[in-house]
């Protein structure tokens, strides 16, 4: 039951994936990633890490998606792939490489073995202590990181004067 | 129970098909996309070895990512947007200086 229902969300992921590279649309790409997005929030749930879940559909296919597909609306970039290729040779050896690394990055994590340790007492509660205790400092940092993203946001976006 | 090396494999097929597409393709939203597919890989490889690992570090990690992600997001498609007013057309390759 639990295999047969990660085999159908893996085969959602990686077809959504292959869906977001292979449209020529943008459109059409940003909706595949956010099904991609959703079944990997899917199987967070699956891994027991429910605010994980959580904060996934929320940041990701909540506000970041938001952010791409004003910004597609915005630019209508249909004819960003039009014209000739300057570089359609190199690209033709995308796939051989592609699937050279896909091998060796499968090969190399299929191996990490080791015998599994009992299932951590997850929940929301722990993780927050986690992050108020252990990760303090980090927690921090990135408060500051995202007002200078949010600052930085602003000053590239602004009309030129 | 599932064993966590499917969902580490799986994250390893997803994180190959974004390099793919970051490299075929030639629209920068799209590139930037698979650019978020493969933090996504990322973060379930963080969250399967967390399980297996039968601590919670992971998942904080990953927590850190996700803001990461979304800074980096904001900032990105600030300078693409700042790049097509400039230029009026959005392919990577006609970006080979790195001036204005």
């Amino acid at each position: 039951m639990a295999h047969a229902a990660f085999f159908i969300v893996a085969a959602l992921a990686i077809g959504s994936a292959l869906g977001l590279i292979l449209r020529k649309n943008a459109i059409h790409g940003a909706l595949f990633l956010v099904v991609n997005l959703g079944a990997i929030a899917a199987l967070y749930l699956m891994l027991g890490a429910e605010f994980l879940a959580a904060a996934q559909v929320i940041v990701y296919a909540g506000a970041i998606m938001v952010l791409f597909i004003f910004a597609i609306m915005l630019l209508i970039p249909g004819r960003a792939e039009a014209g000739p290729d300057s570089l359609g040779r190199a690209r033709r050896l995308a796939l051989p490489v592609a699937g050279g690394l896909g091998l060796i990055v499968v090969l190399v994590v299929a191996r990490a073995g080791g015998p599994a340790a009992s299932a951590p007492a997850g929940g929301v509660g722990a993780i927050g202590r986690l992050l108020f205790t252990d990760y303090l400092f980090p927690f921090e940092l990135t408060s500051v990181l995202l007002l200078a993203a949010m600052v930085g946001a602003l000053l590239l976006a602004r009309r030129r004067a | 129970m599932v064993p966590e090396s499917y969902y580490v494999t799986l994250s390893a097929v997803l994180f190959t098909i974004g390099v793919v597409g970051v490299v075929i393709r030639r629209n920068p939203l799209v590139i930037f996309m698979s650019i978020e597919l493969m933090l996504n890989a990322a973060n379930l490889a963080l969250v399967a070895f967390g399980q297996r690992l039968g601590n919670l570090d992971g998942q904080a990690v990953v927590f850190f990512v996700m803001a990461v992600a979304a800074a980096e997001v904001a900032v990105g498609l600030a300078i693409i947007v700042a790049i097509f007013r400039v230029r009026r057309r959005l392919s990577v390759d006609d970006l080979s200086l790195l001036r204005w």
